[in-house]
């Protein structure tokens, strides 16, 4: 900021007690750089997305093809050993990130996009849309989650992971939407939203141009725990056999793993490593959560005391 | 002299530096005077009186000073002899009652509430010395039973100041206590305020922006910039012949009832930045009198007659600037 | 619109005519009505600033954004060079009424979307209501108009956020978008209270700057001192009704309603020593469902018993000045 700001020729300097320099944008990244939480958590997802993109780089057999001795322990040709069908359990490990991403992506972005389009509607629109759209929400919130996903995805056996997606945004679109909706609701009265009305702006650019950017935190913390959501319910679904079993994902080895009783038969890797794969991104994406309410919010920091001088 | 404040600094520690919010204060309170503390905000006014009352919490930090109210320093005292203190010696009442006053209490359970903090029991004594507290506010007995919000906003204020009486304090500090309230409701709590005084003979310690508010009711006036006193004395002195270029600012932007009706001035530009303070006196950039030798050394106490000025013009000869 | 202005200095902007609002509050069974303003009649001219005193519970802003359009009036009417505004359906129409009468907000903390820079607003604004300017003639209108409310570098300002900007400074914006498109009465609901005092001299002169360069003003405040130091007019509103109104001078030197002169006597002045007021602690109007009779009747010290069975009339107190008051004002005529 090079010039100074004056009123009728007098310099006048904003009545803040920080001055903060323009750009927060830049303010952020710098925060969320040197944010331990946020280093960890996307490196991990920074790994996972090369696996995702490259996974031949690094795993060198086809995940499916049964072409090993069956049952083989750890060595310098199958590093994790192989499953009990003569698959190179490393090879499915790294293959089988992808789909674990894509759900956490895909699912985590569609549910967000639910939540934001009916939290904001109802806050905005008010009256009998929003009891109309607030009801919708309450009767998904208390459905039972986890039952309700086992009954949509038996009836839909062979979808691929598109079912799966379905179903977690269909079960988990609900909590987002109601958080939305509060903090909408907080901006509401706020006066710069009856300028824009006064203005002539229509609603639909209201919300989006004045709401929306002013939710950006609780948007993008939204996505994550959506995300966190995906990756751990997609792991179950798949793991009680639901979604196809022939694709190569970390729940799907939990499946064949459970089936061939790995942990018993000598072959603990085929569950235990697609298990660790799955705790990893849920915590990345848990940990980019945190890291994000602590750069937003301050009082959350970790305290670092320094010695104060007099 | 029932409270002594002297030199008293408190920084906020943020990353993004470190703000001097009370810089080097001093001054003295008499048993039975009232005192203002006038000022803009961001000036510090509100921080100097959390930190004679002992209610800084972080990133505000006391970082020099002592606070002596009768005889005692309250800065080194340990917790359980400033509970002790605490209300029964010296008492706040906050700005906003609606805020202070548990929503979910009668009035009756929040005194009882007080009581018990200083070990007295809750009976008919105590039930004898809640409608007397109320009476002497000017509010009936039977509201013992009302919650906050049941009470409009110039009773809840009344009821926070007769809490604020429950042990016959020696000190009452009040910060801002009617700028949540209409001029009229303000003129009958100040009016209240200053015969309660007379009658119980307790200190108070008044702070607000609103100059003119105090200018009847006060005996000493305290005027604070960026967190500095700038002119310290007697109010009808201060009011009459205002000494300092930001008090006489101050004064002069008050548009008045009577008298003529004259374009004002106002002071131009707006209060600095605590943690991006100009050089030498923190006023200098706004000041129409300002000399070279403002920019770059820090004024020290003056005084002026009864008053104490923190100004370079004052330092040498006995300059009186036009107060026209 | 397509009336045909008239230029007369006495047609006036905005005619009020026995405007009411009323907002249910309760629960269904208890339904009651709360009478935020009733019966207000006003006419606003050409070239003046009005000022509209009251407390809180006044209907001092209730009835600013009555004239927004904000609300829809429970009964009366609102004309806008002789046309009623609840009648204006077209977007076209309404967007011309919002351009000539813009409401300008209390609060320089919340007035400004914190997201967006300052000039956002005030581009938007000139898109929405100048669409024949090109882009660039919008930028410079709304350089023209940042310099001309007293901010500057102009240019900057437009790319600042509003974090950066002091109270007073983003007053100015709200002030800015306002004028930045040509209006004919502004609506500035109490826009110095949130500022320091020494700020608010600044903003009072450039709003007597703009009444002299032929844009109108209502002027609603709590505060009387500064109503005496911009206002034309003096209206003074209590628990929905106007009670008192007149020019500056004559209310002030000759204030009839008891409530006026309570105003006058609770404001702080440093030069007039206290006399202890009897304990009119300043109790909130009632409001709620208050029936006929004057509302201010249990604050008042001469109320008699015609004060709670019918409610009191306007009345002329001298020239332009009129109160409402059974007590105070002497009727020209026998016909009470």
């Amino acid at each position: 900021m090079t010039a100074v700001l004056e009123v009728n020729g007098v310099p006048e300097k904003p009545d803040h007690v920080r001055q903060i320099r323009r750009g927060s944008l830049s303010n952020f990244w710098r925060a969320l750089r040197s944010s331990k939480k946020a280093i960890v958590g996307s490196g991990i997802l920074v790994v996972f997305t090369f696996l995702s993109l490259f996974p031949g780089l690094i795993a060198h057999d086809n995940p499916s093809a049964e072409t090993y001795l069956p049952s083989l322990g750890t060595s310098s040709a199958h590093l994790l050993g192989t499953t009990s069908y003569g698959q190179d359990i490393y090879a499915q490990v790294i293959y089988g990130t992808r789909v674990s991403l894509i759900i956490a992506i895909v699912a985590g972005l569609l549910t967000t996009a639910l939540s934001v389009i009916i939290g904001v509607s109802a806050a905005y629109l008010g009256g009998f849309a929003d009891g109309v759209l607030s009801t919708i929400t309450d009767i998904f919130l208390v459905l039972p989650a986890f039952p309700l996903m086992i009954v949509i995805a038996a009836y839909s056996k062979n979808g691929g992971f598109t079912i799966i997606i379905a179903v977690l945004v269909v079960t988990g679109w609900s909590y987002g939407a109601r958080q939305l909706r509060s903090q909408a609701l907080s901006l509401r009265n706020r006066d710069f939203l009856l300028a824009a009305q006064l203005r002539g702006e229509r609603k639909w650019r209201i919300i989006v141009t004045e709401i929306l950017p002013n939710m950006t935190s609780l948007i993008v913390a939204s996505f994550l725990g959506a995300a966190v959501y995906a990756v751990l319910a997609a792991a179950g679904l798949q793991f009680i056999g639901l979604g196809s079993v022939n694709t190569d994902s970390w729940g799907t080895m939990l499946y064949w793993a459970q089936n061939n009783d790995a942990l018993l038969t000598g072959s603990p890797l085929w569950a235990i490593v697609p298990g660790l794969g799955i705790g990893l991104m849920g915590g990345a994406f848990a940990l980019l959560n945190y890291a994000f309410d602590e750069v937003n919010n301050p009082a959350l920091r970790p305290v670092r005391r320094k010695a104060v001088s007099s | 002299m029932i409270l002594e404040v002297n030199d008293l600094c408190v920084d906020y520690v943020s990353p993004q530096g470190t703000a001097r919010a009370v810089d080097t204060v001093n001054f003295s309170l008499d048993a039975g005077e009232f005192l203002s503390i006038v000022g803009e905000s961001g000036c510090g006014k509100s921080t100097l009186l959390f930190s004679i009352a002992q209610l800084l919490s972080p990133p505000a930090e006391l970082v020099g000073g002592s606070v002596i109210f009768k005889g005692e320093n309250l800065v080194t005292l340990d917790k359980n002899s400033l509970r002790a203190v605490r209300w029964r010696d010296l008492s706040v009442v906050m700005q906003s009652a609606m805020n202070a006053l548990n929503p979910v209490l009668t009035i009756r359970a929040q005194f009882v509430d007080v009581m018990h903090a200083h070990g007295q029991k809750d009976d008919e004594e105590s039930d004898k010395r809640f409608a007397e507290v109320l009476r002497l506010v000017g509010i009936d007995a039977v509201h013992l039973r009302s919650y906050a919000h049941q009470l409009s906003g110039g009773m809840r204020q009344r009821v926070m100041i007769a809490m604020a009486l429950l042990l016959s304090p020696d000190l009452i500090i009040m910060d801002e206590p009617t700028s949540a309230l209409d001029v009229v409701a303000q003129r009958s709590l100040m009016v209240q305020i200053k015969e309660l005084q007379e009658k119980l003979g307790f200190a108070v310690i008044f702070v607000t922006h609103d100059i003119s508010l105090v200018s009847n009711f006060s005996d000493k006036l305290i005027v604070m910039y960026a967190g500095s006193v700038v002119e310290d004395g007697p109010t009808r002195e201060i009011f009459e012949h205002p000494s300092h270029p930001y008090t006489q600012g101050l004064l002069s932007a008050f548009p008045s009832i009577r008298g003529p009706k004259v374009r004002l001035k106002g002071i131009p530009g707006s209060p600095p930045s605590l943690t991006q303070l100009p050089a030498g006196c923190p006023f200098h950039p706004r000041c129409a009198y300002a000399m070279e030798s403002c920019s770059t050394v820090r004024p020290p106490v003056t005084p002026v007659g009864d008053v104490k000025v923190r100004c370079l013009l004052f330092e040498n000869a006995e300059v009186h600037v036009g107060s026209d | 619109m397509d009336q045909i202005e008239t230029e007369s200095a006495s047609e006036p902007i905005l005619s009020i005519r026995n405007l009411s609002h009323h907002f249910p509050i309760g629960r269904k069974i208890r339904r009651a009505q709360l009478h935020a303003v009733d019966d207000i009649n006003l006419d606003l001219y050409q070239g003046e600033i009005v000022a509209l005193v009251g407390e809180s519970g006044s209907g001092k802003s209730t009835l600013a954004r009555l004239l927004a359009r904000v609300y829809r009036p429970t009964s009366g009417e609102i004309l806008f060079e002789g046309r009623n505004i609840a009648r204006i359906r077209s977007r076209r129409d309404l967007l011309s009424y919002r351009s000539k009468i813009p409401l300008i907000f209390q609060d320089p903390f919340s007035s400004l979307n914190p997201v967006h820079s300052v000039g956002h607003g005030l581009l938007r604004t000139l898109k929405l209501h100048r669409p024949e300017l090109s882009r660039e003639e919008r930028r410079d209108t709304a350089i023209a108009t940042l310099e001309s409310v007293g901010l500057s570098p102009a240019s900057e300002v437009l790319n600042c956020y509003p974090y950066e900007l002091s109270g007073g400074q983003r007053q100015r914006i709200g002030f800015a978008q306002a004028i930045s498109c040509n209006p004919r009465l502004i609506l500035a609901d109490e826009p110095v209270s949130m500022l320091d005092v020494s700020v608010r001299i600044g903003l009072l002169n450039l709003m007597t700057d703009l009444r002299n360069s032929g844009i109108s003003m209502l002027y609603i405040t709590h505060d009387i001192a500064s109503a005496r130091y911009v206002a034309d007019r003096l209206v003074v509103m209590y628990a929905g009704n106007i009670v008192e109104t007149g020019p500056t001078e004559s209310v002030l030197g000759n204030p009839t309603h008891p409530y006026t002169r309570l105003l006058l006597s609770a404001v702080p002045d440093p030069m007039v020593a206290i006399k202890a007021t009897a304990g009119d602690i300043g109790d909130p109007p009632r409001v709620i469902d208050p029936g006929e009779g004057c509302r201010f009747r249990w604050r008042c010290p001469l109320a008699m018993e015609i004060c709670s069975v019918v409610t009191p009339p306007l009345l002329p107190v001298s020239e332009g000045h009129a109160a409402a008051c059974h007590v105070t004002v002497r009727s020209v005529s026998e016909n009470l």
